[in-house]
C-alpha cells in the first residue's frame, strides 16, 4: 500500500487503535487535516485552544489508561501545547503529541510559524522526535506510542515537517507490530531477593504503614494492592494522585496524607516503624520537612522508575519494577512464609490510630447559613453514589474533593498534582466524557481556575459532552488567599476575583444550562436536578463561604506531624 | 568528589542536548564533557566529569539512564580506570626560555609539534592533574593559548563499556 506522509499519519493512528484525536489546524498540518477529512475511524475533536487539546487527551488517558493523542500546527500551535505537555509529564500521563513543523529545507531560517518545538518541549517530555525522512515516519509514530505507554508513562512528541506529509509523494506503508529500542528496556518484574527481604521486614513490623501513590493506578495494580492490604490488615494512606486505588470508604484507609492530609494519616506516617511505599515519589507536598520524615521507619519502595527511588528520601529496600507484578509476588512470598503479621502489636497500633481518627479532623460547621464548600463535595459524593469521574482544577476546591469525595475506584479522580495546572479540569472532563459517555463526569472547579480554559465550553457543546461543572465560587483565589492569611498577615495581595462574569449567563451563552445556588438547603436539590439532565452540560455556580480554609495543613518548613488544624479542633484537649 | 561518567548513546542529533539539558535543568555541575562516535557509527561515547556527593552522583546516573537515547552509563571512577586528556599549549618561546620550556615539556613527556622563531606548540596527554601541574610550571606570561579536550577514560582489564 503506497501512502503519502499525511496518510501514513492517519493510517498509523488507525493501526494503533486510536479513537480520538484532539487538535487544532494550521498551515503546517494541513496535509494531515486533509487526510483526516471524510474518514470516521479516528474521530477528530476540534478544541478552542491547543492547551485544551492536551488536557482533553490527558483526561482521556487518565480515565482509560490508553494514550491520549494531540495534533497541532507549528509555532504558536506547538507553544500553546507546552503547559498541557508539562502537566502530563509531571503526572506521568501517556500522551502522543503530533506537531507540524515548517518544511525541512527552511528549518532554521526563522520561517513563518517556525519554532524549535523539539527544543522547547525537551525538558517536559519523556522523549521527542523530529522526523526528517518520510520512510521513518510510521516507525517513529510506533516508537512514540511504545515509549509513551511503557515503563513510567509520559508524553512523547513527534514533530513532522510539512514536506514529509506532502500528499504528492507516496511511499510503501508498513506499520511495525512491535519496536525494539536498544537504549530503552523498562523493568517489569522486581528482583525476587529484594521482594523476599521486603516480606521479612513487613512481617517484623509493629507499627506498619502503606503509602500508595499514582503509580498503582498507572500500573493497574489496584486489585493487587487491595488484596495485599487486606491480607496484612495494615493501615493504608494515599497521595493525591493515588486516590481510588484502595477504596476510600474502607476502614483500613486513613485518608490522604501530606500537606492537606488527614491527622490520622500524617500521624501514622510519622510514628510507623515500617513503611511500604508503592508507586509514590516522596513529593515535598507529602514529606514536609525532609529530615523529620518518618523518623522511626525502615522504608521499602516499589517503583518502576529507579530515579524515583532514594531521590528525596533514602530507602532501605528498593524494588524496581511494575507495581502489579511486584505486589502480586510480594503477597505470594508473604503467604508462602506461613507467617502472619504480629497480631498483638498490630491491634495496639490500630488502637492508637483509632484515637487519632476519633479527632475527626475533617469536621466543619454544618450549621452555617453560608454554603460550605466541603458540604457541596459531600453532597456531590452522595448524589453520584461515589461513582462519578471527577476532574478538578487547582486550589482549595481540589483539596476538598480529595478530602471529602471518597473515591472507591481507580482512574475516577483526575487532577493535576505535580504541575498544579489551573485550567486542567474542564477540558480533562470533556476528554473523560468522550471516553465514557454513559458515566457521570463532573468538573469541580473554582471561579479563577475555570476561566483559564473556559473557551472549551464551546467544544463541549459541539461534541455533546454533557458534563457537570461544580464551581465552588468563593470570589477568591482561595488557595492563594489562605497562604496570605497564614503567612502574610492577611495581606490579600491580588488574590481576589473582581469583575467576575455572570456564570449562569456565560453557560447559557455557550448553549448550556446555568444554575446559581446561594443557600445551603438548595445544594442537594440543585445537584439532583443537574444530574437528572442527562444530555445537558450544567454549570452549577455555588456561592460559598469565602473565608473557608483547607485543614489540616502542614505549613512550609514543618514536619508532617506538625499540622495546623482548624481553630475549632484541638488534639491536646480532645485526645488528652 | 570528582567522578568520571562514561556513556554510550545513540549517535543522533539532539542526544547531546538532552544530556546537557539534563545537567542544567537539575542543577548538576559539568566540569568537562567530551563526545565522539565509536567504532560503530550509530553509537557515540561520551565522558562527563562532574562533582557531587554519593546521592547526587547516584541521581545523575539514574537520570542519564532514563534518557531514551542513552544506552549505557558507567561511573568509571568507581573502578580501576585510566584517564587521559589531550592538551595543546601555545607558548611564547624566545632566547634562553626556549631551552627551559623544552626541558620542562620533556619532563612532562610533552612533544613540541610546531615551532616558530618566537613560539612553540606543545602537545601533551595525561591524566588531568598532570596537565594542571605542567601549566602550573609555566610562567604566566609564557602562555599564549591553552586548548584542552577534557578527560576521557577507560576501565583497566577486560571489563568494558560496550553494547
Ligand atoms: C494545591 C495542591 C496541593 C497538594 N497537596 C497534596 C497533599 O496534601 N498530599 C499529596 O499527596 N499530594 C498533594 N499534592 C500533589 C503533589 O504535588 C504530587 O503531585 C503528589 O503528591 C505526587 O503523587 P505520587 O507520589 O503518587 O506520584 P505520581 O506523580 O503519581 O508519580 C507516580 C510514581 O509512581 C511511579 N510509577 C509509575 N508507574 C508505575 C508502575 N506501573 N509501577 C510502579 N511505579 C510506577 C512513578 O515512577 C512515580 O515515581 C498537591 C498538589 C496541589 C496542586
Ligand atoms: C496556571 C496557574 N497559575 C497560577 C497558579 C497558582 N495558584 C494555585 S491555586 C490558585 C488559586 C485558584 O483559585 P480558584 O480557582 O478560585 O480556586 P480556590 O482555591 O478558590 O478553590 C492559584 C492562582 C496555578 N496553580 N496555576
Ligand atoms: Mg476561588
Amino acid at each position: 500500500m503506497d501512502l503519502s506522509g499525511a496518510e501514513i499519519v492517519v493510517q498509523a493512528l488507525k493501526d494503533e487503535g486510536v479513537e480520538f484525536i484532539f487538535g487544532y489546524p494550521g498551515g503546517a498540518v494541513l496535509h494531515i487535516y486533509d487526510a483526516l477529512f471524510g474518514q470516521e475511524e479516528v474521530k477528530h475533536v476540534l478544541v478552542r485552544h491547543e492547551q485544551g487539546a492536551t488536557h482533553m487527551a490527558d483526561g482521556y488517558a487518565r480515565a482509560t489508561g490508553k494514550p491520549g493523542v494531540v495534533l497541532a500546527t507549528s509555532g504558536p500551535g506547538a507553544t500553546n501545547l507546552v503547559t498541557g505537555i508539562a502537566t502530563a509529564y509531571m503526572d506521568s500521563s501517556p500522551l502522543v503529541v503530533l506537531t507540524g513543523q515548517v518544511p525541512t529545507p527552511v528549518i532554521g531560517s526563522d520561517a513563518f510559524q517556525e519554532c524549535d518545538t523539539v527544543g522547547i518541549t525537551r525538558p517536559c517530555v519523556k522523549h521527542n522526535f523530529l522526523v526528517k525522512d518520510r520512510h521513518k515516519l510510521a516507525e517513529t509514530i510506533k516508537k512514540a506510542f511504545y515509549i509513551a505507554t511503557t515503563g513510567r508513562p509520559g508524553p512523547v512528541l513527534v514533530d513532522i515537517p510539512k514536506d514529509i506529509t506532502d500528499p504528492k509523494v507516496k511511499i510503501p506503508y508498513h506499520y511495525p507490530k512491535t519496536v525494539h529500542l536498544r537504549s530503552y528496556n523498562p523493568t517489569v518484574k522486581g528482583n525476587p531477593r529484594q521482594i523476599r527481604k521486603a516480606a521479612e521486614l513487613i512481617l517484623e513490623a509493629k507499627r506498619p504503614m502503606i503509602y500508595s501513590g499514582g503509580g498503582v493506578i498507572l500500573g493497574e495494580a489496584s486489585e493487587e494492592l487491595r488484596e495485599l492490604t487486606r491480607w496484612l490488615g495494615f493501615p493504608i494512606t494515599s497521595t493525591l494522585m493515588g486516590l481510588g486505588a484502595y477504596p476510600g470508604t474502607d476502614r483500613q484507609f486513613l485518608g490522604m496524607l501530606g500537606m492537606h492530609g488527614t491527622y490520622e494519616a500524617n500521624m501514622a506516617m510519622h510514628e510507623c516503624d515500617v513503611l511500604l511505599a508503592v508507586g509514590a515519589r516522596f513529593d515535598d507536598r507529602v514529606t514536609g520537612k525532609l529530615d523529620e520524615f518518618c523518623p522511626y521507619a525502615k522504608i521499602i519502595h516499589i517503583d518502576v522508575d529507579p530515579s524515583s527511588i532514594s531521590k528525596n528520601v533514602l530507602v532501605d529496600i528498593p524494588i524496581v519494577g511494575q507495581a502489579k507484578p511486584v505486589l502480586a509476588e510480594l503477597l505470594v512470598q508473604l503467604k508462602a512464609s506461613g507467617r502472619r503479621p504480629e497480631a498483638e502489636a498490630l491491634s495496639a497500633w490500630w488502637e492508637q490510630i483509632e484515637r487519632w481518627r476519633a479527632l475527626d479532623c475533617l469536621r466543619y460547621d454544618r450549621e452555617s447559613s453560608l454554603i460550605k464548600p466541603q458540604y457541596v463535595v459531600e453532597q456531590l459524593w452522595q448524589v453520584t453514589r461515589g461513582k462519578a469521574y471527577v476532574t478538578s482544577d487547582v486550589g482549595q476546591h481540589q483539596m476538598w474533593v480529595a478530602q471529602y469525595y471518597k473515591f472507591d475506584y481507580p482512574r475516577r479522580w483526575i487532577n493535576s498534582g505535580g504541575l498544579g495546572t489551573m485550567g486542567f479540569g474542564l477540558p480533562a472532563a470533556i476528554g473523560v466524557k468522550l471516553a465514557f459517555p454513559e458515566e457521570d463526569v463532573v468538573c469541580v472547579t473554582g471561579e479563577a481556575s475555570i476561566q483559564m480554559c473556559i473557551q472549551e465550553l464551546s467544544t463541549a457543546l459541539q461534541y455533546k459532552t454533557p458534563i457537570k461543572i461544580v464551581n465552588l465560587n468563593n470570589r477568591y483565589m482561595g488557595m492563594v488567599r489562605q497562604w496570605q492569611e497564614f503567612t502574610y498577615e492577611s495581606r490579600y495581595s491580588h488574590s481576589y476575583m473582581d469583575a467576575l462574569p455572570d456564570f449562569v449567563k456565560l453557560a447559557e451563552a455557550y448553549g448550556h444550562v446555568g444554575m446559581l445556588i446561594e443557600k445551603p438547603q438548595d445544594v442537594r436539590p440543585a445537584l439532583e436536578e443537574a444530574f437528572s439532565m442527562k444530555d445537558k452540560l450544567v454549570f452549577l455556580d455555588f456561592i460559598t463561604d469565602r473565608t473557608e480554609n483547607v485543614y489540616p495543613m502542614v505549613e512550609a518548613g514543618k514536619a508532617q506531624h506538625q499540622m495546623r488544624l482548624p481553630p475549632w479542633i484541638s488534639p491536646e484537649r480532645e485526645l488528652a | 568528589m570528582r567522578h568520571i561518567i562514561s556513556l554510550l548513546l545513540e549517535n543522533e542529533s539532539g542526544a547531546l542536548s538532552r544530556v546537557a539539558g539534563l545537567f542544567s535543568a537539575r542543577g548538576y555541575n559539568i566540569e568537562a564533557l567530551t563526545v565522539a562516535p565509536t567504532e560503530d557509527p550509530t553509537v557515540s561515547r561520551m565522558t562527563i566529569v562532574t562533582r557531587g556527593d554519593e546521592r547526587v552522583i547516584e541521581q545523575i546516573t539514574k537520570q542519564l539512564n532514563k534518557l531514551i537515547d542513552v544506552i549505557k552509563v558507567l561511573d568509571i571512577s568507581e573502578a580501576d580506570h585510566i584517564e587521559r586528556e589531550l592538551m595543546l599549549v601555545k607558548v611564547r618561546a624566545k632566547d634562553q626560555e626556549r631551552e627551559e620550556i623544552k626541558r620542562l615539556a620533556d619532563i612532562f613527556r610533552g612533544r613540541i609539534i610546531d615551532v616558530t622563531a618566537s613560539s612553540y606548540v606543545i602537545e601533551m596527554t595525561g591524566a588531568s592533574p598532570k596537565l594542571d601541574a605542567f601549566l602550573a610550571n609555566l610562567a604566566k606570561d609564557w602562555i599564549i593559548e591553552v586548548v584542552r579536550s577534557g578527560p576521557t577514560g577507560i576501565l583497566r582489564g577486560e571489563r568494558g563499556l560496550h553494547l
